[in-house]
């Protein structure tokens, strides 16, 4: 949530400068309105697609008819897939005609839910966790390299090509492999500057890395080597009266 | 996110695209609580302070502590709308439990011990208050708020005697939104109770209030660029506990310290509203609800707040004398005796003298004139709408024809509702918010004939004309079906209907159906017969059938400015007495300066035949008077003087008319057996009206503007220009199709 890191130490404050108010104004990451843009407003047409109207149709089947608004958030989901990985007014629009709701009460889900992207996003959505695991084990350095090594956006940006965006995110609860970082759909964990490029150029080719841990782990299991289970499993029957055998 | 607003709106089985989309949901028409089972309304007892209360069971535990006499702050909880628990100051102390609990949110157990005066309480008060406050600007002194600000006071009592508030990173900024030309918005002063969005989404019917966001960075909004298109959404303002919510056109102007106070009713619609009439020296400064249960709860409609500063423009001051092409002003004495000589020279007699109250007329001033016209020898009196002139179809002669019997708290009970011609959400506006109230609620089904209109509920649409209604008195369709079942039905017919040409018809088809399924629709405890009117037919104001065909030579406006100039004759006199120079004083020969109903004390009757008592707020502007004083003094100079001095004499005369005049407060019923030999007679004296079937068209369709006072109101023109006329933000095509069936 914080856009920037605070810096170390806080410089001096201007002695010059006299506002009336001392304090610094507060941003949040969104906005929590929506502004008619020429990309974004009710007039641009969304409807979804063949495909996704009949999985539309099954997710709202899974609900009572009178409680079909329940499907209000993977219908989104569904509408920001098709709709280039981010949530128009449109598809809020278009889901709440779908579920017969008061678009309000899909703009409230859609806004309370930072996965939703409200704004465009470029092809590849890489979202970095800074929360105090990952921060520990320097994701921060791992940000500065993303951010770097995609032309010195910052987060929150999408690169000129429109072929990444960069967010800072909260903890995604894969702490066991930090520092990580999402690209789109999966993960990337035990990242170092080195292998964070490496997967940052490979998305910039248009493939897709193998997901999971870039340090040669499996999974999660200790990266000094194993201290217990080290000998080879015993096989069926083992230690067995010769009987059993 | 608000659970429980978002569960009281509900997408439901009725109404126009749920038919089309979900057919599928007939075992569960008609119910839309999950809940099917009723409430048990069994009695708990609990100590609250070491005071014993028994409240209701399922009673909130602010409202055992409130009915145990302690005061308990709070900023979110109010008592007319669902419990969302999120302000967190009603924190009270409950034994052997761990925490301070939210009382609002907390049902009253049995046998709990509740302390509101600890410590604990205090301390966790002080707290809350503190994160309340860590957001809200210091701008009282800017803020229009101060001096009935929840937040101000509570602060005051409970709050921390010092700051601690040294946050680098600031206040939160929210940006103000514009919601139209009535409510102002300061968002920053927001604490995000979430009032006014439970009110709009479960009164007033305007789903378009939400909360975006999360955290603290939430804000209240529509997200959306939109304006809060309700006839109700003043009440917000109210409802705000901070400044975020304000009055736009009394921003600024005035302190709640500097004002009188005077309880009084509106005459902007049917209802009746109980007001509080908040002025400052002559000038009416502001009109705010008064809570009462029976009438309009604690809302009132926009133009009831908000119309009153058409009081101040057009107002007629001095009596008016027309003299060839213009009016110039005259003394009283002047005026009178004009028309004393306008009457003797326009040479009418009997029942060529005609009167023609209007619908701001109070009851004192319409007796008066019926008494003068009577004595004058005339029975030619007349309403002041289309074809007012004849006397009504549904007859004056028993009451429970023309009121509204099932009266408005009743209209909750009903379980079926079939709106004739009426569109009551601009008709009355409060009583289409207990509608709304009970179709939310319980599983009322609503029926209309008539013209759509978005009513805030889903309806059964019947059909526009007449034969809708003869094809739901012969029980087809589904909604006849539903009807018959239903335990409490209720028609409502709209005051339009009987001025439509199938107006007798109708209401003659209404009656016979009444009379055949009376084991249902009238018996002692329930009429379900109401007719949702603009008139007062109380004091008999109405013509004889001889009378009404006569071509009046002497006509005497009373408060009508509805008249069609087309039905006066061109030789005819005319004196307008009325408080604005609106449409019936431009007809006159003589104008006479009335006061408005912010000025008099008098009696008004609502659409039930509930008689409440205005008072006076502020004296009348200029040399205007009290209306019936004038037609007091005017008998005297046409030589045929009333008989009452005193506003009490004339109330005896009330008395002598209806009893129910005087009564004050309370209503009527009409006995079952009264009711079905009035309907009766409507049924025989209707019963050789012929079908014309032209589709019904609903009376009102500038709600904003529908008599003098608010047609000179600056607002209520804003209002127009922002709602009626209103721009396309491009969203209002998803709302106003569809809004009906999901709202």
């Amino acid at each position: 949530m914080f856009a920037t890191r605070l810096p170390k130490h806080l410089p001096r404050p201007h002695l010059a400068c006299r506002k009336i108010s001392s304090t610094t104004s507060k941003r949040s990451d969104a906005l929590f309105v929506h502004r008619d843009t020429p990309y974004n407003n009710p007039k641009v047409p969304f409807e979804f697609n063949a495909e996704n109207l009949k999985r539309a149709q099954e997710i709202i089947s899974h609900y009572p008819p009178q409680y079909k608004k329940a499907a209000t958030i993977p219908l989104l989901d569904l509408g920001q897939r098709q709709n280039k990985g981010w949530t128009s007014i449109s598809v809020m629009n278009y889901v709440a005609k779908l579920l017969e709701m008061p678009p309000m009460r899909v703009y409230e889900v859609a806004t309370f839910y930072t996965m939703f992207n409200r704004e465009p996003i470029g092809e590849n959505f890489v979202q970095v966790c800074t929360t105090t695991p990952c921060m520990l084990r320097g994701s921060y350095d791992i940000l500065d390299t993303v951010c770097a090594h995609l032309g010195g956006v910052k987060p929150g940006e999408t690169t000129k090509n429109g072929k990444f965006t960069v967010i800072e995110v909260e903890c995604q609860g894969a702490c066991s492999n930090a520092p990580m970082m999402v690209v789109n759909d999966d993960f990337y964990e035990d990242l170092t500057p080195a292998t964070t490029k490496k997967v940052l150029d490979a998305f910039a080719k248009g493939e897709k890395p193998k997901p999971g841990p870039q340090s040669g782990r499996h999974t999660s299991e200790n990266s000094a080597g194993l201290t217990a289970l080290t000998s080879k499993p015993y096989g069926p029957g083992e230690f067995c009266t010769p009987e059993f055998r | 996110m608000l659970r429980l607003v978002s569960s009281a709106s509900k997408p439901t089985s009725v109404g126009i695209l749920t038919k089309v989309v979900a057919p599928s949901c007939s075992s569960l028409a008609g119910r839309r609580s999950f809940a099917s089972t009723s409430a048990r309304q069994a009695d708990i007892t609990l100590t609250v302070d070491g005071k014993e209360v028994t409240v209701p069971q399922g009673s909130a535990l602010i409202q055992a502590c409130e009915a145990a006499g302690a005061t308990i702050p709070r900023f979110c909880y109010h008592d007319r709308l669902a419990i969302a628990g999120n302000c967190r100051m009603c924190l009270v102390e409950v034994e052997r439990s761990p925490k301070p609990v939210a009382s609002c949110a907390m049902p009253a157990m049995p046998g709990a011990k509740v302390f509101t005066n600890t410590p604990l309480v205090h301390e966790a008060r002080e707290g809350v208050m503190e994160f309340l406050l860590a957001n809200h600007p210091l701008d009282c002194p800017i803020c229009d708020q101060g001096g009935e600000c929840d937040l101000q006071d509570q602060s005051m009592r409970y709050g921390a005697d010092r700051t601690r508030f040294h946050e680098i990173t600031g206040k939160r900024a929210v940006e103000n939104k514009d919601l139209g030309p009535l409510v102002k918005t300061s968002m920053n002063r927001c604490i995000q109770c979430t009032r006014c969005v439970r009110f709009a989404n479960e009164v007033a019917g305007v789903e378009e209030l939400g909360t975006t966001g999360r955290g603290n960075d939430m804000q209240i909004g529509m997200y959306v660029e939109k304006t809060m298109d309700s006839e109700l959404s003043g009440n917000v303002v109210d409802l705000c506990p901070v400044g975020a919510l304000t009055s736009k056109p009394y921003a600024f102007h005035a302190r709640p310290w500097e004002l009188k106070h005077t309880d009084s009713i509106d005459v902007m619609d049917a209802v009746g509203s109980n007001i509080r009439v908040d002025s400052r020296g002559v000038q009416v400064m502001r009109i705010q609800p008064r809570p009462n249960d029976d009438v309009n709860e604690e809302w009132i409609s926009d133009k009831t707040r908000y119309a009153h500063d058409g009081l101040r423009f057009q107002r007629l001051t001095n009596p008016l004398i027309k003299q060839g092409d213009r009016f110039v002003a005259a003394s009283w004495e002047d005026a009178l005796s004009a028309i004393a000589s306008g009457l003797a020279k326009s040479g009418a007699q009997g029942d060529e003298i005609q009167a023609v109250a209007g619908h701001l007329a109070d009851t004192e001033a319409m007796v008066a004139l019926k008494d003068m016209i009577n004595r004058l020898g005339s029975d030619n009196l007349t309403l002041d709408s289309v074809g007012g002139h004849a006397a009504p179809v549904h007859a004056v002669d028993v009451r429970s024809n023309y009121l509204f019997n099932s009266t408005i708290p009743g209209v909750e009970q009903a379980d079926a509702i079939l709106l004739v011609g009426s569109n009551p959400r601009h008709e009355a506006a409060v009583l289409n918010s207990r509608i709304r109230k009970s179709w939310l609620h319980t599983s009322l089904e609503v029926g209309l004939i008539g013209e759509r209109v978005d009513t805030a509920y889903g309806y059964d649409y019947l059909g526009a004309d007449a034969k809708a209604v003869a094809d739901f008195v012969a029980g087809k369709g589904p909604f006849a079906e539903k009807f018959k079942a239903a335990k409490k039905p209720l028609i409502i017919i709209g005051s339009a209907l009987a001025e439509h040409p199938d107006g007798a018809a109708v209401y003659n088809a209404l009656a016979k159906f009444v009379e055949k399924n009376k084991s249902t629709l009238l018996t002692p405890e329930w009429n379900g017969f109401s007719v949702l009117q603009r008139a007062t037919y109380e004091v008999g104001f109405v013509s004889s059938r001889k009378a009404s065909s006569v071509k009046p030579k002497f006509i005497y406006l009373l408060n009508a400015d509805e008249v069609d100039p087309k039905s006066i004759p061109r030789d005819a006199f005319v004196v307008y007495q009325g408080h604005h120079g609106d449409l019936g004083a431009q007809l006159a020969d003589v104008c006479l300066p009335a006061s408005a109903y912010t000025e008099k004390s008098t009696t008004w009757v609502n659409t039930e035949g509930r008689s409440q008592l205005g008072r006076a707020a502020v004296p009348p502007p200029g040399a205007s008077r009290e209306d019936w004083k004038i037609i007091r003094a005017l008998s005297e100079v046409v030589n045929t003087p009333l008989p009452y001095d005193d506003v009490l004499s004339l109330r005896d005369r009330m008395w002598e008319i209806s009893p129910t005049l005087v009564r004050y407060d309370t209503v009527e019923s009409t006995s079952v057996e009264v009711a079905l030999a009035g309907l009766k007679t409507l049924a025989a004296a209707t019963a050789s009206a012929k079908v014309s079937g032209t589709p019904f068209v609903k009376p009102i369709n500038n709600f904003y503007q529908t008599d003098p006072i608010s047609r000179a109101s600056v607002t209520m023109a804003q209002c127009t220009r922002a709602f009626v006329k209103g721009e396309n933000y491009g969203f209002s095509e998803l709302s106003s199709a569809s809004e009906a069936a999901y709202a």
